[in-house]
């Protein structure tokens, strides 16, 4: 699916690089436990999480996430944007629940990685 | 190729940015991506436990065309059992370390799951030293 699907899906704001918006990605992780997201071997997934901080991005980083979706209405930081965009990543903003945003994503053919 | 970098005690702002500049030397060494995810997944679980649990420290990093070894020296209270540190679940981390979403026990053990070799020195009251080494060819 592509990732501009997924924005309009979560009837999201979308941050960063969004030129990535035209990626396709297959698998998504949804979780607020960080160390649990640098346990996931694929590459270009999908993180939905609620923890809103600049270690999210970090970790994204290291793991190959291309695209963050911060569920619960969280909003995004100055500084997290302004690393996004130098690390390269997109970020979304969704007022959805992790249950509903996954819901939905899952129901549209995103598959879990574990 | 010799890198240094100084992390500082409690410093979450710039936990992972030594990972992060390491991530892109490993890149323009054209490094194959799965072994680069291994390599920065271990080391950035080593830079946070140096950021969340020590008084500070310096991570040394040597690559040449067959390995790179990572070595995180600190200063700060030590693991007084590092068999018991090893284990899954097992955490010694603060509130606000579990609210960066670390802190679940899960990161000595992930660190050794990315490593061809872990080596783990700790002295009570002194400091820790991890050695870290993965092949860059398999």
């Amino acid at each position: 699916m592509k990732i501009k699907e997924i924005a309009k899906l979560l009837n999201a704001k979308t941050f960063g690089n969004l030129k990535l918006l035209e990626n396709e990605v297959e698998f998504a992780f949804s979780s607020d436990l960080m160390s649990d997201v640098l346990t996931v071997k694929n590459q270009n997934v999908l993180l939905l999480t609620g923890l809103t901080n600049i270690q999210s991005i970090r970790t994204a980083e290291m793991s190959d996430v291309i695209n963050i979706i911060y569920v619960r209405g969280k909003k995004i930081s100055d500084e997290m944007k302004e690393l996004a965009e130098e690390i390269g990543i997109l970020l979304i903003e969704c007022d959805y629940s992790m249950f509903k945003a996954s819901g939905i994503l899952y129901s549209n053919g995103l598959k879990p990685i574990y | 190729m010799h890198f240094e970098y100084n992390i500082i005690s409690g410093d979450f702002s710039n936990a992972g940015s030594a990972s992060s500049q390491i991530k892109k030397v490993l890149k323009q060494l054209n490094v194959e991506t799965v072994t680069i995810k291994r390599i920065v997944v271990a080391l950035y679980e080593a830079e946070v436990n140096v950021v969340a649990h020590s008084f500070g420290g310096t991570i040394f990093v040597d690559i040449n065309t067959e390995e790179i070894l990572l070595r995180l020296k600190d200063t700060g209270p030590g693991i007084p059992d590092i068999k018991l540190a090893m284990q899954e679940g097992f955490s010694t981390a603060s509130p606000q370390v579990r609210e960066m979403g670390f802190g679940a026990g899960m990161g000595l053990a992930n660190i050794k799951k990315n490593a061809d070799k872990l080596e783990i020195k700790s002295e009570v009251g002194v400091g820790t030293e991890v050695t870290i080494m993965v092949k860059l060819n398999e």
